[in-house]
């Protein structure tokens, strides 16, 4: 399992590379958006309005933010679980968004959808809130901040930590529960 | 009859919010721990290590643990011979979440169901009342996160399934959710009662210890069955694969109907916030 330090916006090459299992270090901006922003931005896709930001090679975190107390730019901060966002990811990824972040299963949609157009599924440690926020550097709300910690956000990261999940050759990393021996 | 003020149930519940969501249980980081050192594979280890280091930094800086702050739950015990001047119980405890989310910095994670309009300030919580005897009043929380609270389910098994039929559910349930839930989880289980009360003894079974033994010898040896069970489903941390799926198993069985066998799994994750506090 190979090291990666990649920076946004990511390229064709940047995620060919990447293989389910390698760690990548991740530099540069990335926006987040949970089910009630990807609800908002599918609305303003529909009506052919201009997103918030630019989906070329952007990385989406699925991630709602605790408060970000005095001194730091932001609160807790991992990831929630990506299967709610399945029903949009496909559509992103045609239109050049090359990561998302996220915990949890993908579905086969997603999957072919990232196998189409190199993207790439990224894991964060769900539940290290506290310890991934260490690695934002700045947050700003940028679109929906009536949706409060659902807002989207661009935040800076600095060498934040990943996992490839599912890569664009349709590796996947997490394991089959072995049910038999269970039973 | 025992008085208690309202505001001192204000105080403690505030209280409790906070240092749930910036403190790891002693119990947690211990299994945690012990966890670590049975592991063989690096990325289950590394997991666990970025866990008990998250731990570490929560308690130091104040940030929660993890960012879903949860939905409040809380078990309240009502003695018989007391009751709350000042106030009431039920507000008082809304009012204690209301300012634990604030002051703690805190993600208020309550919404419409439909609109999905944030409620704003983490209430109402969900609130369960028991009534005991004697004259003190305990009140126990929890911050019940939504992606493991989503893996959970409640179903009326025929009473011929038996306890086959109970721990063959609770595996594919455990399965299906893979790393979904934030694996190691801690599976509450309810067995009996009614459809509702089985959902409610599988949550109040996660307010236990992770090293505590269940007082029914029966039901000991059952918990510690499933746990090896659900253990050799691989799913390990994060669900990277490895020996910790689960970091424990706890059962609530109560009668039923001679009609049904009602069945409830609680699934919640490795970050098991909890705390009580006798007033």
């Amino acid at each position: 399992m190979a090291e990666y330090k990649l920076t946004t916006p990511l390229t064709d090459e940047d995620i060919e590379q990447l293989k389910a299992g390698d760690v990548v270090f991740l530099t540069g901006t990335i926006h987040s958006a949970r089910d009630a922003a990807h609800k908002k931005l599918f609305e303003l896709l529909d009506a052919g309005k201009e997103l918030p930001f630019d989906l070329e090679g952007s990385a989406i975190y699925y991630v709602g933010p605790s408060p970000a107390p005095v001194g730091r730019p932001i609160g807790a901060a991992g990831p929630t679980t990506s299967y709610r966002m399945d029903t949009f990811a496909p559509r992103l990824y045609e239109l050049g968004m090359k990561a998302s972040i996220g915990k949890g299963k993908r579905n086969d949609d997603v999957k072919t959808a990232m196998q189409q157009h190199k993207g790439v599924y990224f894991g964060a440690t769900g539940g290290a809130g506290a310890l991934l926020s260490n690695s934002i550097v700045e947050s700003t709300v940028i679109a929906f901040e009536e949706l409060g910690p659902e807002a989207v956000r661009a935040m800076k990261v600095k060498d934040f930590p990943l996992l490839v999940i599912n890569d664009c050759h349709g590796g996947e990393l997490y394991v089959k529960p072995d049910v038999d021996a269970a039973i | 009859m025992r008085e208690i003020q309202a505001s001192d149930v204000v105080e403690a519940v505030a209280r409790m919010c906070v240092s749930s969501n910036t403190e790891l249980p002693q119990d947690v980081r211990n299994k945690l721990e012990q966890a670590m050192a049975e592991e063989t594979s690096s990325s289950a280890k590394e997991v666990l290590r970025q866990l008990l280091e998250n731990a570490d930094l929560a308690m130091e800086t104040k940030l929660p643990l993890c960012q879903d702050c949860g939905l409040a739950v809380l078990f309240v015990e009502v003695g018989d011979d007391c009751r709350v001047v000042g106030g009431n119980l039920r507000e008082a405890i809304n009012e204690g979440v209301r300012k634990g989310y604030d002051e703690g910095y805190l993600r208020k994670s309550a919404c419409d169901p439909l609109t999905r309009v944030n409620t704003g300030d983490g209430t109402p919580a969900v609130i369960h009342f028991d009534m005991v005897p004697g004259d003190k009043l305990k009140i126990s929380y929890m911050a019940k996160g939504g992606g493991a609270e989503n893996m959970s389910r409640v179903t009326m098994l025929a009473p011929a399934q038996g306890w086959d039929g109970v721990r063959k559910f609770v595996i594919e349930r455990v399965a299906e959710a893979g790393p979904n839930p934030c694996p190691p989880t801690v599976i509450g289980i309810g067995i009996g009662g009614t459809f509702e009360h089985s959902a409610k003894i599988a949550k109040k079974a996660l307010l236990r210890k992770l090293d505590d033994t269940h007082p029914d010898p029966e039901l000991a040896a059952k918990e510690k069955e499933l746990e090896e069970a659900l253990n050799r489903l691989g799913i390990g941390p994060m669900g990277l694969g490895g020996k910790t799926t689960v970091l424990g198993v706890k059962i609530a069985m109560e009668p039923c109907h001679l009609a049904s066998l009602p069945l409830a799994v609680n699934v919640q994750c490795h970050s098991q916030r909890h705390e009580e506090v006798v007033l």
